[in-house]
């Protein structure tokens, strides 16, 4: 039998230390992979066959064009815990975590697995180290716990209950205000106009300036390279202009009697009531971009997968009842943030890699949430599917999303009202997409309800 | 196999049998017993199987782990008895047990 020359072990790769690798603004050159072009088939071609040790996935482009799904397959089978050196010069390296059961173990292990803010926060680009907005996403056990049950009540059961019928309402006239027999954005006629109007609520925030809101959350998530974008000291100067505004509220209500709203619980909670600014800038941040973006974007999706499977909508027109189950599955299906990230704090083991201390580990919800070692059948979108709710688009463990009740009751709510109204709602043309490896989301989606 | 009997908080009760080894959560999921949602699929990592135990049963369902613990924290209407549904076993020790649920899943 012919010898086999023993393959020799990769280096052990690591994230780069902040010695290592320095904060610095503009960030390194992108490297890509030299293509003909760039467009959705061209990269998932790639996608398909590239070395996995060659891809940088965290580049906005297989995002925009919503291309990276060969990728994540092919990581879930033959690399589910894996490091991404390329391009570390620019994030410094980390770790994908692509499977159901990985992600798992990573997002019950608050004690080795952190979420400060200070080591990086939860995203897989670090926060600005000269603008660290500390939020209680952003935080570890015991802070993060006093100042989540600070705005829990908020999106607690009896609390939702007494939201619904302003829900339904405000549903209601979005919808009947809307044209029929033309083509409409549905992201900014109803999606951002929904989810808009309850943030507005929720920070009991003049409903006239209610888009202000929307404009906040689209700013903190955005990549300052993007053409278009703010650059990193105007959208750092944006945000503190949002702390502006907020902190006239919040100084009317510290001294004002405890009301319901956001602001007055901070300003009265114990946990938060002496919050430094940007402390209360990043809770702001967290909670405008948790009640937006995330609804807002499975909103739109939910009238995109009805298109791209006629049988589904069928169903759904014959059976309103599944309007539960259905939400649920444009959650999964949505996944409206792609990964959560966190920094070992310990070294460790995962999926028989070492993760050693100072490591960045991004769990890819959206893949999860299509591994068939957890799901039958993820790459369906099938509005009965059972077990809908065993999605994770909402974390597990103590981060998991605090707002996840809001979301569900808004697009039950929704849902309910659409079939009251419309047979059909006709998708016209493929959506334009978020460039973002963290927020999955649509810029447009050009609808028409037929007259 | 344990007799469970779960009560929805508005007082409706649903008495089932689950098999030993198969988790309480579980146990309602498979009978379709509503207020029960189980959306982590039984890791204590989401706390929709919160829990009353009853009376005297709660000792002989065992501690809470530090997870259990830290989820339950975090949820609405935490009380001394307060479990995850999908951290419990079902054993024959175990028949007879009564569980109340809480008036939301958060």
């Amino acid at each position: 039998m012919a010898s086999q020359p023993i393959a020799s072990e990769p280096a052990i790769r690591h994230t780069l230390s902040r010695e290592e690798a320095p904060f610095q603004w503009p960030l390194p050159p992108r490297k890509r992979p030299a293509l003909a072009d760039y467009s959705r088939e061209t990269l998932m071609a790639y996608l398909e066959t590239a070395p996995l040790d060659e891809v940088d996935i965290s580049d906005p482009l297989y995002w925009e064009t919503n291309s990276h799904w060969p990728y994540f397959r092919r990581l879930r089978d033959e690399a589910p815990v894996h490091f991404n050196a390329v391009n570390a010069e620019r994030h410094r390296g980390f770790w994908s975590v692509s499977r159901w059961a990985d992600i798992m173990a990573v997002d019950t292990n608050h004690q080795v697995y952190s979420s400060d803010a200070y080591l990086g926060g939860i995203t897989l680009f670090d926060m600005d180290s000269d603008f660290i907005m500390p939020m209680f996403i952003a935080m570890d056990p015991p802070k993060h716990d006093v100042q989540r049950k600070a705005v829990n009540p908020i999106v607690s059961g009896p609390n939702l209950a007494s939201f619904e019928g302003l829900i339904r309402t405000r549903t209601q006239e979005v919808l009947d205000g809307l044209p029929r027999g033309e083509v409409f954005d549905w992201v900014d006629r109803v999606s951002i106009e929904l989810t808009s109007r309850m943030l507005a609520t929720l920070f009991d925030w003049p409903q006239e300036h209610r888009r202000k809101l929307t404009y906040w959350s689209d700013v903190s998530t955005s990549d300052p390279e993007v053409p278009g974008n703010p650059q990193k000291e105007e959208r750092q100067g944006i945000l503190l202009g949002m702390l502006q505004e907020f902190t006239q509220l919040w100084n009317e209500r510290v001294n004002s009697e405890p009301k319901t709203d956001l602001v007055s619980m901070l300003a009265h909670n114990p946990a938060t009531r002496n919050m430094p600014p940007m402390e209360f800038m990043g809770n702001l941040v967290l909670l405008i971009v948790g009640g937006n973006d995330t609804t807002r974007n499975s909103i739109s999706g939910g009238v995109y997968f009805l298109n791209k499977n006629p049988q589904e909508y069928a169903k759904l027109r014959a059976d309103h009842g599944l309007v539960d189950s259905m939400v649920s599955e444009i959650i999964r299906y949505q996944t409206p943030l792609a990964h959560m990230r966190r920094t070992a704090i310990e070294d460790t083991i995962l999926g028989g890699k070492h993760i050693a201390k100072g490591d960045k580990v991004v769990m890819w919800y959206h893949s999860g949430n299509r591994d068939e070692r957890a799901i039958d059948n993820p790459d369906a979108f099938i509005i009965d599917r059972p077990r809908a709710r065993q999605h994770m688009s909402f974390g597990f463990g103590i981060h998991r999303c605090v707002g996840n009740r809001l979301a569900e009751l808004q697009l039950k709510i929704l849902w309910e009202e659409i079939l009251k109204r419309f047979d059909n709602i006709e998708v016209v043309a493929e959506p334009e997409r978020v460039p973002s490896a963290f927020v999955r989301g649509y810029k447009s989606l050009m609808v028409r309800i037929p007259a | 196999m344990a007799r469970i009997t779960y009560i929805e908080h508005n007082g409706a009760e649903h008495v089932v049998e689950v098999p030993t080894g198969v988790s309480l959560m579980e146990g309602a999921l498979q009978n379709g017993i509503p207020g029960i949602d189980g959306d982590c699929g039984g890791n204590a990592a989401c706390a929709t199987c919160h829990v009353y135990v009853e009376g005297d049963w709660l000792a002989r369902t065992g501690e809470r782990s530090e997870n259990e613990s830290a989820m339950l924290d975090l949820a609405d209407g935490l009380e001394d008895n307060s479990r995850l549904a999908c951290q419990i076993s079902a054993s024959p020790e175990l028949d007879g047990l009564v569980l109340r649920m809480p008036a939301s899943q958060h």
